[in-house]
């Protein structure tokens, strides 16, 4: 009996904490690291006074948002208020539990884990409208409700880039998607190729599902303060935060599995070398090449933030269903005939 | 713990809690809190159906009901500026329509189950484990095979109710300001914006020179 609980329920939870607490830390170190490429590109130093290079910024304010008070406005929905920064950080860590990190190392290998990610990133949303209606405040019902629509429509055209992805891997299973992009030509092999459009697209919808700028009209600071979470202080809007950005590193990791070949080497199949097993990731892949890609991807977002003034709410509605839902329909049909015909390798075997 | 008992425990637990949400759709006050209590309903069905390995239809079922039209109703429900008192007042009035639709669904419920236990009709083994195949594989392999013709017949009575959805509701005002998205994109900044160059500073002869700072 006891054999039996420590195996279905002290293992799983010490494998939960070693993806969540990792990952805690990450977004610490992923805010310190914005905060830091964004005033190098404002030609400005960034944080750089706690701790070396500042790194120690992200603790001090974890600790200082932690100390503040948290405060109820007038007339809110208690336990409403209180429930929505919950509402949105528990989807946010839940997706992970599908994310394999090398061939091995994941922590449910579900075989729907492509649909099971869609459903967590699309219950996130709760948490933004509820906060924005419980708060009782006009500011966060607009963030709420600009943000709702934008994360319904974007998540469509997210939905069809799967469904191309997964036309060509033959499977919802994140771990047999990785392998379906294997191959012996590197990273041509990957669906970063035969799927450019998809992946470009794939990649503003994650964007924009996060709310993140260009697409952070939930929280435009010049049009509505900051949106849903504007009543929200301490650590209940240090539980937004960290949901956020729980959610971009997630997008990156996506979008490194999807379409950059997860935790496959670039180089596979151009180096046929035996070499001790610290060395051989370089080639045979690992868990560290998935970390370098989300690494990239992740910058990626810091970059938009830095670089692209904010979309205005008409035009963001128009390019998600006139021109990413209509491209995205259009490959799908694409990625059928690719798979159909076999214009593309699907896997090592192919 | 076997594993069937704990099956056993989960479905005792999910369907309690969805009875117990489904329940308070219509006994909570607050329509919000309603809707919200409608959305943990869909939530533990969902759960449910995953105990029966039914993984394709409960997280399509978050994904459609839970994620994006529940969503859109909690809206709709949020921008109504609802009298509580008003709605209650209506209970007793409406109580012999609800009791005799509640009853309506009972017979046919308990009729169908009769009819059922009367075939005793086993329920056969779960098709996708004897095909070897996942749920949603073989879901899908079903869908496009066997049912293609109900299932393309009911994805064009889905785009009939979307066109007409909007047809409905687009209504153009003639005296509605309306931009054209093409030729805002189409925009060339020059057009707009005329740069001009010049000199960061002023000539140094038009204004006195600042003091020079004492090197150290």
């Amino acid at each position: 009996m006891a054999d039996q609980l420590i195996n279905q329920l002290l293992w799983p939870i010490i494998y939960i904490l070693c993806i969540t607490v990792p990952l805690i830390i990450a977004v610490a170190m992923f805010v310190y690291w914005e905060r830091k490429v964004i005033g190098w590109m404002h030609v400005r130093l960034g944080p750089s006074k706690i701790g070396p290079f500042g790194l120690l910024q992200a603790f001090a304010d974890v600790v200082k948002l932690l100390i503040k008070e948290v405060i109820l406005p007038t007339k809110a929905n208690r336990f409403l208020y209180f429930m929505a920064p919950l509402l949105a950080l528990i989807p946010a860590l839940a997706a992970w539990s599908v994310i394999p990190f090398s061939s091995k190392m994941v922590l449910s290998n579900a075989n729907a884990g492509v649909l099971y990610l869609l459903a967590m990133t699309s219950l996130g949303v709760y948490g933004i409208i509820l906060a924005g209606w419980a708060s009782n405040s006009r500011y966060a019902l607009l963030g709420a409700m600009r943000s709702a629509a934008q994360v319904i429509s974007y998540e469509l055209a997210m939905g069809l880039c799967l469904v191309c992805v997964l036309v060509l891997a033959g499977s919802l299973n994140l771990t047999d998607i990785v392998n379906a992009q294997a191959g012996g030509k590197g990273l041509f092999d990957w669906f970063w190729l035969p799927l450019l459009p998809v992946f470009v697209i794939y990649f503003i919808s994650g964007v924009a599902e996060t709310n993140r700028a260009p697409f952070d009209v939930a929280e435009g600071e010049s049009e509505i303060v900051a949106g849903f979470h504007v009543e929200y202080s301490g650590s209940a809007f240090a539980i937004f935060f960290l949901a956020e950005y729980a959610n971009m590193i997630l997008v990156s990791f996506l979008a490194s599995i999807l379409f950059l070949g997860g935790w496959l080497s670039p180089f596979q199949g151009w180096i046929h070398a035996d070499a001790p097993g610290w060395i051989n990731w370089i080639w045979t892949g690992g868990f560290i090449w998935l970390f370098i890609k989300a690494f990239v991807m992740s910058f990626l977002f810091l970059w938009f933030r830095a670089t692209f003034p904010r979309y205005r709410y008409d035009q963001i509605m128009r390019l998600g269903w006139k021109v990413l839902i209509p491209i995205a329909i259009v490959w799908v049909m694409v990625a059928g005939c690719m798979k159909y015909f076999g214009w593309v390798s699907i896997g090592v075997g192919a | 713990m076997n594993p069937q008992l704990f099956q056993l425990i989960c479905f005792y637990a999910f369907g309690f809690v969805t009875v117990a949400a489904a329940l308070s759709v219509i006994t909570l006050k607050n329509t919000v809190h309603a809707v919200l209590a409608l959305v943990l309903t869909f939530f533990s069905a969902a759960c449910l159906w995953m105990l029966i390995e039914a993984e394709f239809l409960a997280l399509a079922l978050i994904v459609v009901y839970v994620g994006a039209v529940m969503v859109l109703f909690l809206f709709v429900v949020m921008m109504l500026d609802i009298d509580q008192e008003k709605m209650r007042e209506g209970f007793v009035k409406f109580l012999p329509v609800g009791l005799i639709v509640a009853a309506a669904m009972l017979a046919e419920m308990l009729g169908l189950i009769g009819v059922r236990a009367m075939h005793a009709q086993v329920m056969g083994a779960n098709p996708a484990a004897v095909a070897g195949l996942s749920n949603t594989a073989w879901l899908g392999q079903a869908l496009y095979t066997k049912f293609l013709l109900p299932f393309e017949i009911a994805a064009l009575i889905l785009t009939v109710g979307v066109v007409a959805a909007v047809a409905l509701t687009l209504r153009q005002r003639g005296d509605a300001r309306y931009e054209s998205a093409s030729q805002q994109v189409k925009v060339n900044p020059r057009d707009r914006v005329r740069i001009v160059k010049m000199a960061a500073e002023r000539p140094v002869d038009e204004s006195p020179a600042p003091p020079q700072e004492p090197k150290p």
